[in-house]
This record gives C-alpha cells, sequence and structure tokens, in this order.
C-alpha cells in the first residue's frame, strides 16, 4: 500500500504546485454558482407589457392603471386581436402580455370568477418566471383594492402561460444544472489531463514498467481528484443554501451519495478518454468539446429537454449529467425519497460500471 | 545466463519494419552500446526488452525471464531510462527520487550506497524542482532514480541526447563505475564518440543490427586508408570532391571531409586535381578510422564489412 499513497501524495504535489489551475478548480465553482445566481438573471424593471381587453370596463382599467403605476411595468401597446400576441413576442420589445377575458367586470361581479391570462417569452424561463411572479403581486393587491370598493368580491384567477417553455422551469434550477457541468469538467478533464501528462514526459513508461499494477496507478490518479471534488460539493451546497438560499429540501445524504457516484463517472470518463488521447491538448480539447458541450446543451442545464426536437432528447439520454441534473433537482427541490430518483441512480450506476470495465480493459499493462 | 538474449526479434508499424531479425546477446556487467541514427528502431527494442511492448515475431529474455510470460518478475529487476525522460517538473530533485524509490517497493537509505556517488553530485540542489536543473543534473537524477531499486539490468535510451559535452563525459564515467559493480547496462546513443566506452557495440539501421564487436573490432576492420581532406573554400569543396573520378565516397566530418579512395587514386593525385579546380591551401591527411566512419562506410556499401 506504501507506493500507493506515495503515488497520491505525488498527485497532490502536482495539483498544489500549480497555483493557477487549482485556483480555477476552487475557483470556478464558486464564480459559476455567483454568475448563473445573479447576474443570470436579470432584474425586472420597466418590462414592456403589451394589454388585449376586450372588456375595456372599471375593474381592467384600474388594473392597467396600478401596472403602469410599478416600477416593473410600462404599458407600451395595446393589442386589438389575440392573434397579435405571437408577432409581439417576436419584435421582442413586449416581455409580458395581458389578456382580459370579455365581461372581465361582470365575470367578477356575477360568478365571482374572473380570468386573467399573463402570457411571457419562456424561452428565457428565469426572466419570466420573475415577471409572472411579480405581475401576479400586482394583481394580488388590484383584487383587495377592488374587493374593497365592495363592489365585488370575487376572485381574479390569474392563469399562467410560458410560451416555448410551458413546464415555467424555476429560477433556482440552476443550482443542479451547475453541479453536473463542475463535476464533470473537473472530474473527466482533470484526470484526463494528468493522466496524459504522464505519457507526455515519458514517466508513464518508467511506471509501466515499475512492479506497480495498472489498478494502482488508476486509482492514484484518481483519489486527489475524487477529494477535490467533494471539497467543491461542498462549496456549491453551501452556496447555494447560503447565499443564493435555494434550500435543500430532500434529503442531504442521498444528495451527497448521488453526487458522489456521479463524480465517480466522470473521473471513468476522464480516465476513458486518456486511454485514447496521447497529448494533454488533445485531452482538453475531448474533454471540453466532447463533454462540455453536451453537458451545456443536452443535460437541461440551459435548455429544458421536454422542450426539444425529440432526436436531441433520445441522444441527451446518453448525457450523463442530464440524469445527474434531473435526480439532484428531484432531490434537492422537490424534496423526493430515493424511490423517485430511482431510476436516474440506476442510470448512472449502469453507465459508470460500463465506462470502468471498458477504460479497465483498454488501460494497457504495455505502452499502444 | 546472459543478461539479455534476443532471437529473430521483429516488430512492425503498419508497412514500416521497425525491427527486423534482430538477435543478440548482452554478457552479465557488461555495457552494450546500440548506434545508429533516429529511425532506426532502438527505442522499439528497448521497449520490448522492457516488456512495454510485445514483438510480432521472436523471442527475448531479461536476466533468463521471457519478456512476455515474465514480464511482472522483469519489471523488478530492471531500471529503464526512455528516451527524453523529463521526470516530474514540479517535484524536487529529493521528491522525486523518493517518489521512485516508493514506486519500486524500497527506501533511498536502503540503497543509497549505489547511488551515491552519482547523487552526491547533485544533493546540494535536492530542494530543488527537478524543472530547474540543467540538462545534465536532471539526466543524474534521472539515472538514481532508475538505479534506486538496485536493479541487475539497466536500459538507457538515448541517456545523453541535449546533454552538453563535460556532463556526457561524466555521464559515461558513472556508467563503467556501475558496471564495476556488476550491473549489466543496454545503452543507445546517436552520438559515435561514446561508442569506444562500450564493452561491444551493435552498428544499427532500419530495424537491423549490421554489425557487432568490439570499438577497437569495428575500427580495426575498417579495409581503406581514409583521408582528412581541408581546402579554403570548404563549401565548394565537397562538390568538387565528388567530382573526383577515383573517389569511393566522402562526407563531411567535423571540420573536414572525410574521404576514401578507390585503388587507383592517391592523395597526391587527388591534391592535384583539386587545384586543377583553383583550390587553394589544400590538406590532405591520412587518420586513423573512427566508429562513426565505419558507420558510414556501413551504410554506403553493406557488402563490404
Amino acid at each position: 500500500m506504501r507506493p500507493f499513497f506515495s503515488f497520491v501524495q505525488k498527485e497532490f504535489f502536482h495539483i498544489f504546485r500549480d497555483k493557477r489551475t487549482m485556483l480555477i478548480l476552487l475557483g470556478m465553482p464558486i464564480i459559476q454558482m455567483l454568475l448563473f445566481g445573479f447576474a443570470i438573471s436579470t432584474e425586472v424593471k420597466n418590462t414592456k407589457v403589451a394589454v388585449f381587453d376586450p372588456s375595456k370596463d372599471a375593474s381592467t382599467r384600474l388594473i392597467k392603471e396600478r401596472l403602469q403605476a410599478s416600477n416593473y411595468f410600462d404599458l407600451a401597446e395595446e393589442l386589438t386581436d389575440p392573434g397579435q400576441i405571437n408577432d409581439v413576442f417576436k419584435d421582442g420589445n413586449i416581455g409580458l402580455v395581458v389578456v382580459f377575458s370579455e365581461g372581465f367586470a361582470s365575470d367578477l361581479r356575477h360568478t365571482g370568477d374572473a380570468s386573467i391570462q399573463l402570457i411571457t417569452d419562456g424561452t428565457d424561463p428565469n426572466q419570466a418566471s420573475l415577471i409572472t411572479a411579480y405581475a401576479t403581486g400586482i394583481l394580488t393587491a388590484c383584487q383587495q383594492e377592488l374587493a374593497g370598493m365592495a363592489e365585488v368580491s370575487g376572485r381574479i384567477v390569474p392563469e399562467l402561460k410560458m410560451l416555448y417553455n410551458p413546464q415555467g422551469e424555476s429560477a433556482y434550477n440552476f443550482v443542479p444544472g451547475v453541479m453536473g457541468m463542475i463535476l464533470m469538467l473537473i472530474c473527466a478533464m482533470m484526470t484526463s489531463i494528468a493522466i496524459v501528462r504522464e505519457k507526455e514526459t515519458g514517466t508513464m513508461e518508467i511506471l509501466l514498467a515499475s512492479p506497480m499494477r495498472p489498478i494502482q496507478i488508476i486509482l492514484a490518479k484518481m483519489a486527489p481528484y475524487f477529494v477535490l471534488s467533494a471539497v467543491n460539493l461542498a462549496t456549491i451546497l453551501l452556496l447555494s443554501a447560503f447565499v443564493l438560499h435555494v434550500p435543500i429540501v430532500g434529503n442531504l445524504g442521498l444528495l451527497v451519495a448521488v453526487s458522489l457516484l456521479f463524480i465517480f463517472l466522470a473521473l471513468s470518463l476522464g480516465l476513458l478518454i486518456s486511454n485514447v488521447v496521447n497529448s494533454q491538448m488533445a485531452a482538453m480539447l475531448v474533454s471540453g468539446m466532447g463533454l462540455m458541450m453536451p453537458v451545456m446543451l443536452l443535460s437541461g442545464l440551459i435548455f429544458p429537454i421536454e422542450s426539444m426536437p425529440e432526436i436531441l432528447q433520445w441522444i441527451s439520454a446518453i448525457v450523463p449529467a442530464r440524469w445527474f441534473i434531473a435526480a439532484v433537482r428531484k432531490i434537492m427541490i422537490q424534496g423526493v425519497e430515493f424511490h423517485a430518483v430511482a431510476k436516474e441512480v440506476g442510470i448512472l450506476a449502469l453507465m459508470t460500471g460500463l465506462l470502468i470495465a471498458v477504460s479497465l480493459k483498454n488501460f494497457k499493462t504495455r505502452l499502444s | 545466463m546472459k543478461a539479455i538474449y534476443t532471437e529473430q526479434l521483429s516488430k512492425a508499424y503498419g508497412r514500416v519494419q521497425a525491427l527486423d531479425a534482430v538477435s543478440f546477446e548482452v554478457e552479465p556487467g557488461e555495457i552494450y552500446g546500440i548506434i545508429g541514427p533516429d529511425g532506426a528502431g532502438k527505442t522499439t527494442l528497448f521497449r520490448i526488452l522492457t516488456t512495454l511492448m510485445l514483438a510480432d515475431r521472436g523471442k527475448a529474455a531479461v536476466e533468463g525471464l521471457d519478456v512476455v510470460k515474465d514480464f511482472k518478475a522483469i519489471r523488478r529487476i530492471i531500471g529503464y531510462m526512455p528516451g527524453h525522460f523529463s521526470l516530474y517538473q514540479d517535484l524536487t530533485v529529493e521528491e522525486n527520487l523518493r517518489f521512485f524509490a516508493t514506486v519500486f517497493g524500497t527506501t533511498i537509505e536502503a540503497n543509497y550506497r549505489l547511488i551515491e556517488d552519482i547523487y552526491r553530485q547533485i544533493e546540494p540542489f535536492r530542494q530543488r524542482r527537478a524543472g530547474k536543473l540543467s540538462g545534465g543534473m536532471k539526466q543524474k537524477l534521472a539515472l538514481c532514480c532508475a538505479l534506486i531499486h538496485q536493479p541487475k539490468v539497466l536500459f538507457l535510451d538515448e541517456p545523453t541526447t541535449g546533454v552538453d559535452p563535460v556532463s556526457r563525459k561524466e555521464f559515461w564515467e558513472m556508467l563503467v563505475r556501475l558496471k564495476a559493480q556488476g550491473i549489466s547496462i543496454l545503452v543507445s546513443t546517436p552520438y559515435m564518440d561514446e561508442a569506444k566506452l562500450c564493452d561491444r557495440i551493435a552498428l544499427m539501421q532500419g530495424g537491423r543490427f549490421l554489425r557487432v564487436d568490439t570499438p577497437p573490432g569495428i575500427v580495426g576492420s575498417f579495409p581503406y586508408p581514409l583521408w582528412a581532406v581541408q581546402s579554403k573554400d570548404m563549401h565548394r569543396l565537397l562538390s568538387d570532391l565528388r567530382g573526383y573520378p577515383h573517389l569511393r565516397s566522402s562526407y563531411s566530418f567535423g571540420e573536414s571531409y572525410h574521404v576514401v579512395l578507390k585503388p587507383e587514386g592517391t592523395p597526391g593525385d587527388l591534391k592535384e586535381y583539386l587545384s586543377g579546380e583553383g583550390h587553394k591551401e589544400i590538406e590532405v591527411g591520412q587518420i586513423i578510422p573512427t566508429v562513426e566512419d565505419c558507420f558510414m562506410l556501413m551504410l554506403n556499401e553493406k557488402e563490404v564489412l
């Protein structure tokens, strides 16, 4: 066992002495979390609003006035036909369309249920959900005001609709996404680079010609990145809970267990990459382009999988991060128990087993 | 038992025949040099013998152990310095040495005696990162790392490439001392001047051993008088030499051209011919052939030797 620990110690030396890489490794999760958390979810201010109001009564006028009076909205357009809704979104100026039902005030008075439709642009779900939240708040206030006028006692039922993204993924869904991306990047890219570097410098030849067993070399290479990833996992969870106030609803133990499984999967993917490439540059390109792009685009991190063309949905099924992100969303945000993520965990475990088997089979006791 | 033994060893990469039926033996406690240009197949031979690669055909054994069947046992008793080996640049001298010691299941202290001579020279810098060492120091450290587990056979693939002449000389002095301790050494080099320090050398080209002999044996078998030719206009000299009808071969060697003449040619005749071509300060002097001259001759006319 002594050669193994000595090897692990050497790997840590490599990591700690490369200050720049270490800064990236430990700083990247923090920067990405803050970036996604603050910079990308922009504030709602002076959002242009278009209104379709076939009713034109006192109640609808009040609501429009209140919308206009708030800092958040700016009445820009009165639509005359519901068919224009799509067009105003395509022009790109309008962030929200408010559609009143016909005979809004009389519905409110007689049936006690008047419906109002809030339509947002779901291509930016974060922004869209913020806009609807603000608009709903104003509507609730209007409702109380109308009730206070004793004229009516009904409810206004806002009906929310996010065009292009009917699921309306909520703003803090990015936390699982960032976890998936960071862990994949650090584990896969860093392990593959670390192994390939030994090929480049010729030290791998010596290690192979030594009595050390290949499995020991592999595990020793993986161990430090496993530890680093665990540190990153802790950073992400702490940031998300205490800075971004995204609560961890579900079981923390389950969350950590699933994450460790995913880390292990990413490590074996890195190992596989190091088997097929021979230079650090190639390792970086393969893990960068071959892993980052699918993780960014096909895992549901940025674009919801449900709204992808079917063929892309199929392709996304082989992206491990997709299953990890789905599982973390369920555990962390919905707070489900293990049986609800059994499918995702099963798929991840299967992928891990497969990758380990393939890379161990490929890792040669000899060169080429 | 031979330190190294191979029989009809062949290896091809696609259509390139890297090793072509190579058979040779290295005696225990011998320094055996393989001399040849890049692409001669030296590294392939080393990798097969260090169990890092499988031959297509033929047999090979190190200390009586088969390179395919007993590869694990071989890995315990050999020291290997691959070509362009660069250690861990970001680890210190001492950390590198300690790491390789533990990888081979030993400690620096246990085998300090063997590397003492060499290590003492780099010990003042033991806290320095290997990347900050000079080329010669790096080679010394690499040699220490290859020796730290007391190997029976040492494989050095171009250990002195890119190292200054003084360090090269020191390095070879160390090899001679190691040999005295009973370690068999297989070493390859593109530098012909290092060849004379080996017990035996093999001239290698195109995957084949052209000739195996002791350095004096190889030099002694040079069949022609050898002439060194110089003139004021060295640049034009080579093409004019090639125009001389009684020339067998000529090539650049340091500050002069080494020339072998056909039986009809004499140095006086050559001098006359060259001054006829307009050369000044012509000098033609006989010299003792070196290993490199033998090698050049062999490349030009394989049937002669």
